[in-house]
This record gives C-alpha cells, structure tokens and sequence, in this order.
C-alpha cells in the first residue's frame, strides 16, 4: 500500500467505509463537514447508504434503528452536536447494540465555536446518559491512528455489543498527512449477519421466530441482571481496551499527559525543555475509558510534577490525579475556548510549574 | 532536514493549493509531511492561511512557531506575518498586489510579479504556479518534475483546459 496525502475527515470517512460500514447519518457541523460530504458519494458507491438527518437527534435515532438490524452504521458529529445525541447513545447502550460514534471536537460551551477543543473529555467519559453507561473512548492523535482506530472499532463496539467512541479535534479534522489506509472489508451481506450477530433484526426469512432489541425492563430483578450483563463486559473493557503510548518516563523531571493534538505540542515542548536542560517525558493515553492508569507506574525517581495538558478547564485533571494517588504534585496547562498554545507556552509554563513544585 | 513553511493571501489566491503540493510532492519523495489550513468564517473573502512541514523524520507538531519560508499573495497577509519568518529565512512577496516591502533587514526578501507574468502567460489565475516556481528556484525544497506530476493531476478532466498555462507558470523561474 501506499501513501496518499488526505485531509482527516476525508481520510476518516474512507476508513469507515473500508470497515464495511453499510449506513452513515449525519448533520453537517464544523469542523467535521467533509465526512458526510466525502459519505454521500463514496458510501452509495460502496454499496452502502447515506442519509443527511433533519437534526442529530433523528441522526442518532436512525443508526440505533439501523445498528439493531445489524449492519455496521458509523455517525460523526462534532461537540454541540454529540451532546444532541446523548439520550440515544444510552438507549443504544442499554440494548447492547454496537455504533462507532466520531467526535471532531471544537470548542465550547453550547454552540461555543469552531476551532479545535478538548472540552468534551467528561462528556465522551461519563457521558449525559442516564442510568449505568460505560462507553470505550480512543483519542488518536495523527490522521493515520484516527484512521486505524475507526477501522478497529467496529470490532472493538461488536465484541463488547455497546457504542464506541473515537475522540478527534477539528485540528486532526482539517489537516492533511500521509495515510495508509486498511484494505477494504465490504458489506456483509444480510444473510451473513445473524451468522455473526444472532441478535439483529434481520427478519424472519434469516432468523427463527423473533428477534427484539429493547430496553423497557419493567421487572427490576430483569433489569439488574441485564445491567450486571453490561458490567460484566465493562470489565473485560477495562482489561483488554486499556491503551497509551509514553516517553522519557525513566529519566524525566516533568511528565506530560497529554491526547491527541496536545499530545503532539507536548512533544515539541519537550524538545524545547531538554535544549534549556530540563528532562520531559510524555503519557499519551490512547483510550480515555478505560484511562491508563498503569501508564504512571513506569514514571520514574526524578519526577517532580506530572502536568496533565488539556484544551479545556481541566476535564482530564480528575483522571490523572486519580491515577497519579498522590505520589507526585499535579500541574494543569490549559487553553480552552478554541485557543491552542504553542510548544513555547507550554515549555514556559511547564518550566514555572516545575519551579512551583520544588518549593 | 526539517522545513517550515507559511502560505498566507485572500481566499481564492491559491496560497492553500501551492502548499498542498509542495506537501503532496515531498510526500512522493519519500518525506514526512504535515499541511494545517486556517479553517472558519475568515476563509471566504478575508485570509486563507497554511503551513507545511517537511522533514526527514516524523513531525511531531503540525502547529509552528516561526517559518523557515513565508510566502505572501497579498498585503494584509505581509503586514500580519512577516515577523514569523526565522533570521535568514526566506519571504516570498507578490509584488503585483502587494505595493509595499518587507520592513525585515535580516531575511531574504524576493519579490515575485506573480499575477503580472500569469497575465502574460495566458491565465491570471495561475498566479499561485508562477509563485510556486520561485519558491522552487529559489528553496529547491522538492523536485519541478514531482511538482509538474502533482500539476498535470490536479489539471485533469474537466480542468485539463487549464493545464498549458499552469504548467507555462511553473516553468516561469525554472528555465
């Protein structure tokens, strides 16, 4: 395979469409519009089907619909509008139904703006569904790892039979970079799916009697066991699922975490730092539930703060303290609102953060 | 070796294309690459910016903090990033839209009558390709005949009418 130069969500929509994926709903918001542009052609092409929603709400309620009739359905949005879709996310959750779900973030709140934001991080992690929801979360930080996570979620969502979603930026969304994309898988046809997937509506010509994707459970016995079910494989979730990439942990004065774009000026923060004579070493978590705990047990003696980077107030913040358990003081370097801070920002305010936790 | 490079004009200048590929012909000469629009409502009418960073290894950051190359296609864009440009980096003027010069004494300066020589050549709207051929002649930064490649398939199919004058631009600095 080659390399071919894409811009994100041109690149992302083809990854979807190389997973096999047969339906694709969407709502044009910025910065992700290129993805249902690029949908409405190709999609059709590839023998799947696209449709433009009237509203993310009805974008969502038509890839439960489609989903539970076992096709693979991907949907992309960005902030404003995933926070449109929350309500059918749980209820796709509760029926244990599988969506790959892309948000190219942008800054908020409320409608907020259109330049990149990380500011959904407790949204995609905790989520404003109701009742007990986990829902696996990967920020990649390169067009190629967005396209690689996309293609391997539609797996990832099928095996655990929930939801899952890919946190992107509008920066990742609007870049080019080389891009090797997966091979394309096709469209499993509809007397395939309950081979793979017993539980799709399909309709009766492929399955015995009736199949039914529901979430009313009005016993509450009935409705606990369902949801010690789910639980059940959350915890294969947060065994399996946990991913993260590091470095100059073993050495480092200040350790940066940082995902996706941060991830990326972190790294050239930490060139800068190591010419001014100050060691910084990077946690990159890749999923963000489960979050790599782990990870901060390979920091090493020399650490003096551990500084978790974030376009938002501190979304991540609770995470990393949590992860850290007091063994190191925790540093915060934001920017929020669509504001983005250079490498030399960072390494400015790393440097002061460190100084502080010498004190 | 690592590049980096600043596009900046009107909407509709072609400052976005020329660093596309620049981008897309170091990529298919086996180099790193990163471009990064300006994207939001400033894109229709106002500025259009890019960057584009090229490296023999992986780029970790796509954002930059000065430019090694800053190309202007207007003067609003000489005015607003011409501070950006490294000492001895190389600033690239329209001359044709843009009546002032740089106020910089300690980078190169070249100024370039891109819509002029495009005029001349039989297209205005390849004033971008003639811009592009100086910063080839000048920078060396990927090879005419990659560029000619990324051209001839840009200019194909219902736009292979444009073809003979944008390849007459590029051409324009390299003989």
């Amino acid at each position: 395979m080659s390399r071919i130069l894409m811009k994100g969500n041109e690149a992302f929509a083809e990854a979807a469409i190389r997973a096999g994926v047969k339906c694709y709903f969407g709502y044009p918001i910025t910065p992700q519009n290129e993805i249902p542009e690029y949908m409405s052609h190709a999609l059709p092409e590839a023998g799947g089907a696209f449709i433009q929603a009237e509203s993310e709400l009805a974008a969502i309620s038509m890839a439960y619909g489609a989903a539970a009739s076992g096709g693979r359905v991907f949907i992309s949005t960005s902030s404003p509008g995933l926070a449109l879709m929350q309500e059918g996310i749980g209820f796709i959750a509760s029926c244990e139904v599988p969506l790959v779900i892309l948000n190219v973030s942008r800054g908020g709140p409320g409608v907020g703006g259109i330049q990149p934001g990380q500011a959904d991080y407790l949204q995609v992690t905790r989520g404003g569904y109701n009742g007990d929801v986990k829902v696996p979360v990967f920020a990649p930080s390169s067009i190629q790892e967005c396209a690689n996570l996309i293609y391997e979620c539609f797996d990832i969502a099928e095996k655990y039979r929930n939801p899952v979603v890919i946190l992107a930026d509008g920066m990742l969304g609007q870049m080019m970079e080389p891009v090797e994309l997966p091979e394309a898988k096709g469209i499993t046809p509809v007397e395939k799916i309950n081979e793979v997937k017993p539980w799709a509506i399909t309709g009766t010509d492929y399955h015995e009697g009736r199949n039914v994707v529901y979430s009313l459970r009005l016993d509450p016995q009935a409705l606990e066991d369902h949801v010690n079910d789910m639980f059940a494989r959350y915890a294969e979730a947060e065994k399996e699922l946990v991913r993260w990439t590091d470095q100059g942990l073993d050495d480092a004065e200040i350790v940066f975490v940082a995902f996706g774009t941060t991830s990326r000026l972190c790294a050239e923060a930490s060139e800068i730092l190591a010419e001014r004579g100050i060691k910084a070493g990077l946690i990159r978590p890749i999923s963000l539930w489960p979050f790599p705990d782990a990870a901060f047990d390979k920091i090493g003696p020399n650490a003096k703060v551990v500084i978790s980077t974030e376009l938002s107030m501190g979304q991540m913040l609770f995470d990393v303290k949590n992860a850290v358990r007091g063994r190191w003081p925790v540093a915060l370097i934001n920017r929020t609102g669509g504001m983005v801070p250079s490498s030399i920002e960072i390494a400015d305010r790393a440097e002061k953060a460190l100084k502080e936790a010498g004190k | 070796m690592k590049k980096k490079l600043f596009f900046a004009g009107a909407g509709g200048q072609g400052a976005l294309a020329i660093g596309q590929m620049i981008a897309k012909a170091a990529m298919d000469e086996g180099l790193e690459v990163t471009w990064l629009p300006s994207y939001g409502p400033e894109m229709r009418g106002g500025t259009a910016n890019c960057t584009v960073v090229v490296s023999d290894r992986p780029i970790s950051c796509p954002l930059i903090n000065d430019a090694d190359v800053l190309v202007v296609m207007n003067l609003p864009s000489l005015t607003k990033f011409q501070s950006m440009v490294v000492p001895g980096g190389t600033l690239f003027i329209n001359s044709s839209l843009v009546p002032e010069t740089s106020n910089r004494d300690d980078i190169k300066v070249i100024e370039v009558p891109a819509n002029e020589k495009a005029s001349e050549l039989g297209n205005e709207r390849a004033s971008n390709i003639v811009m592009l051929s100086a910063i080839l002649k000048e920078t060396g930064i990927v090879r005419e005949e990659t560029v000619r490649h990324e051209i001839e398939k840009t200019f194909s199919g219902r736009k292979a009418k444009f073809l003979p004058a944008n390849l007459a631009a590029l051409k324009s600095y390299l003989d």
